[in-house]
């Protein structure tokens, strides 16, 4: 059992978990995922590392209920523990690799939408340890659910934020930001590092193609083992086919297939499957394959 | 009843069972073992012996089974085999101990499969242990995967004194055991966890949710946390893909995928959170194992079911009784059929496979008729879900990740046929990780041989 030793509410449905897991928090880096499960019969779910203590052994977590399962995680509080609880898993992001000095030559932009801010926190926390400034955009729904705007400020170059109905900072996109600090206020970037909801990622690497500026996205594909075992999180890149759990999380955002992807990610939603079985269940014979 | 008939196993009727997921097969009861047990003419020269890949004295536990001394029986069997009450259900003795066996020259072969699953499971009823080890050394080893392979060689390894730790990356024991193969072939709480929790009562201990090469490298095992050796018997669980257009539709799925949803996170309850598309008309695309245990399990879940297979069905590389079973229940076998293309609807669902009809031709490499396109055969079959098993290859997450460790070609680690040693000093490897998919008894055997050769190499190093 993975014990939980702090919660706290960032948002509407939104909490952030401290968790013991000295075996995940000794290696992991930025960039990096885990997969929790609840108890006995739950699910794998994946969430970003957000992160981490490897002293005290400690992973913070953040997730945002928009399943059965992530709502179930809601009820949880200090003391309690997940059954399982797996990292880090995928590849760590690419500048973690690379050679500090280089890096310091380079200008970041970061792009988070929504719990994207998540997984971008430990990376512009990474580079500002090395003193590399990284500017952040932070995009939200609004004012209520922008999170870890704190911890983002003290750690970014500079940070923007734009919400949707204008309660906080720019009206509008993160893309309309990104705009405007490149063509009008004269910003270069050698990369983009985009994290947020598929379509918000899209829209950004279909932007910053245009902009000439190299962009990395995270995908966050439907997953079960998280090991590269079962194929359920490949996506297309470039005219390959990718597992994001082991080849990933992180892909070129201008040869990702978002579209694919996007509808890959409904794939369970439409369907009430576990209705479908229930119903199954009362049907005893299944001579017509009866799921209607 | 003729001696050459083997006494039948009571199993499931064929409608009956492909509505649940209760075991297939009953196998023997004691009165029907000592009556098949009688069949064994004890021959001097057992030619079962040398086609068991671990070498069971066969003629010896059958002989204990004729007089009804099932724990003597069991006690022969547990010299060579770890895990029989697996074994007796899922290796294709058909093609090994009792391909070899006299009786089957004229009439049936000794059912020596059944008989060992008879004195496996009066074992785990009567609670009988192996026997542990009188000693401990205290001398660390590292088993990576709790598959076959590891277990074997864990258990072994134990046995001989050693302080044993299995790592193993799911939440669950067992590898393909309890992700892969479904429960009506192999019970998981009733065999596969007793079967485990034997290995742990000779002092295994168990990580669960540790994936070497991410959580911890198997360098860092050795340097930091004291493992002196490192088994590696991560199993080959990385899923084949066909690559024609449509494979990333909505409803294609591996039969990994399909059979680890099912399984490990027992979708098929309703109780389970893991959601899983059953599907209506669902194809199945591959001839063995792993293709029949999908459709076998999607047909349990109300869906009419094809097998496409490429060659003709003396070709099928499952199990007879698979095979058997699957035709019984109901599924369809398009055989000599290959997929071209996965029709796909505007909302990115599967609509269909299409497909084209084969003939075979000349022998290829593996000695088998190459199947080869019949001209302007194409055709379509409708279905909703289509499940992928092409077969697998390991994993290149440990050897990617392990300084010196070498592989071949198909990703495949390379280690010594007589001890399982690597390339690299202290760590050993075996099972589907150094041969690709194969089987559980000779992924058993590789554990067994592998815990031998650690055992020298240790004493050696002392
Ligand atoms: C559906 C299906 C049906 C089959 N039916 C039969 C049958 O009827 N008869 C038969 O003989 N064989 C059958 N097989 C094949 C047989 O199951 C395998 O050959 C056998 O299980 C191989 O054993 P193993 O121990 O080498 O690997 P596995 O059983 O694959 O176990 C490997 C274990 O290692 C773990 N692991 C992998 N990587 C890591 C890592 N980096 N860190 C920690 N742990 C890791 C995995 O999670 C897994 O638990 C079937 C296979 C499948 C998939
Ligand atoms: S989640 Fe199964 S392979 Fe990626």
């Amino acid at each position: 059992m993975y014990e939980i030793l702090k919660v706290e509410k960032l948002a509407d449905n939104t909490l952030l978990m401290d968790v013991k897991a000295p075996r995940v928090a000794k290696y992991c880096d930025p960039g990096q995922f885990l997969i929790v499960r609840l108890d006995e019969k739950g699910e794998r779910i994946p969430l970003t590392i957000c992160d981490y203590d490897r002293e005290a052994g400690t992973v913070t977590i953040v997730f945002q209920a928009v399943g059965t399962s992530t709502k179930k995680m809601l009820s949880l509080g200090v003391g309690d523990a997940f059954k399982d609880f797996v990292g880090p898993l995928g590849c760590a992001a690419e500048f973690v690799k690379e050679d500090v000095d280089n890096l310091k030559n380079k200008k970041f932009l970061f792009v988070a939408g929504g719990v994207g801010c998540a997984p971008v926190y430990p990376q512009v926390k990474w580079l500002h340890e090395r003193g590399i400034q990284a500017d952040v955009i932070v995009g939200a729904r609004n004012a209520d659910m922008l999170i870890l705007e704190e911890e983002m400020q003290s750690v970014a170059g500079n940070l923007y934020i734009a919400t949707d109905d204008g309660s906080a900072g720019h009206h509008g996109l993160v893309t309309d930001v990104i705009k405007k600090l490149v063509t009008v206020d004269g910003k270069a970037y050698d990369e983009c590092i985009a994290i947020g909801p598929m379509i918000m990622m899209k829209f950004v690497a279909l932007l910053t193609k245009e902009l000439a500026i190299p962009t990395i996205v995270s995908m966050n594909s439907i997953m079960v083992d998280g090991t590269g075992m079962c194929g359920a999180c490949r996506l297309t890149v470039g005219d390959e086919i990718k597992f994001a759990c082991v080849d990933g999380p992180e892909f070129d955002g201008h040869l990702v297939d978002f579209d694919e992807a996007m509808k890959r990610q409904q794939m369970y939603k439409a369907d009430e499957t576990k209705a479908m079985l229930k119903l199954k269940e009362n049907h005893v014979g299944g001579c017509c394959g009866g799921d209607q | 009843m003729s001696v050459l008939k083997a006494i039948p196993v009571r199993e499931q009727e064929g409608k009956v069972r492909a509505t649940n997921f209760e075991e297939v097969c009953f196998g023997y009861n004691l009165e029907e073992a000592m009556a098949e047990a009688e069949r064994c003419i004890n021959c001097r020269n057992a030619k079962c012996i040398a086609g068991c890949p671990v070498a069971i004295d066969i003629p010896a536990f059958i002989t204990e089974v004729k007089e009804g001394n099932i724990e003597a029986a069991y006690q022969t069997i547990a010299k060579s085999s770890a895990l029989p009450a697996i074994c007796g259900r899922v290796c294709p003795q058909e093609t090994q101990c009792e391909a070899v066996c006299i009786r089957g020259i004229k009439g049936d072969s000794v059912n020596i499969g059944k008989l060992e699953r008879f004195v496996a499971d009066w074992a785990l009823e009567n609670d009988i242990q192996p026997e542990k080890a009188e000693t401990l050394n205290g001398r660390k080893v590292a088993v990576v995967g709790s598959g076959p392979a590891g277990l074997t060689c864990a258990g072994d390894l134990a046995k001989m004194g050693y302080d044993v730790t299995v790592f193993e990356a799911l939440h669950e024991l067992g590898g393909v055991l309890v992700y892969g193969i479904p429960e009506f072939r192999l019970p998981k709480q009733g065999v596969v966890a007793k079967e485990i929790e034997k290995v742990s009562e000779l002092g295994v201990k168990f990580e669960t949710n540790v994936v070497i090469g991410k959580s911890i490298t198997i360098d860092q095992l050795m340097e930091d946390e004291g493992f002196e050796a490192v088994f590696i018997g991560s199993g080959a669980g990385l899923p084949k893909f066909m690559g024609i257009p449509g494979e990333n539709a909505n409803g294609v799925f591996s039969a990994n995928e399909y059979l680890t949803r099912s399984n490990l996170m027992r979708a098929i309850n309703a109780d389970s959170d893991t959601p899983l598309i059953t599907g209506r008309k669902v194809a199945v695309v591959g001839g063995g194992n792993v293709a029949m245990d999908a459709a076998r399990t999607a047909l349990r879940l109300g869906a009419q079911t094809h097998i496409i297979y490429r060659r003709s069905e003396e070709e099928l590389p499952a199990r007879v009784e698979e095979v058997h079973h699957a035709k019984e229940e109901g599924i369809i076998f398009d055989v000599l059929t290959n997929p071209t293309e996965i029709l796909v609807n505007d909302e990115g669902w599967v609509r269909g496979i299409r497909c084209v009809r084969m003939e075979l031709g000349e022998p290829d490499d593996s000695g088998r008729r190459r199947p080869v396109v019949v001209e302007g055969s194409e055709f379509d079959i409708e279905v909703d879900t289509v499940i992928m098993s092409l077969g697998t290859s390991p994993n290149p997450l440990i050897a990617s990740t392990t300084e010196g460790l070498e592989v071949n070609r198909w990703e495949c680690i390379v280690a010594s046929e007589e001890a399982g040693q690597t390339s690299k000093e202290g760590v050993f490897a075996g099972g589907d990780a150094v041969s690709g998919a194969a089987t559980v008894i000779l992924a058993m055997e590789a554990g067994r041989v592998a815990a031998k050769g650690i055992d020298e190499y240790l004493k050696k190093k002392v």
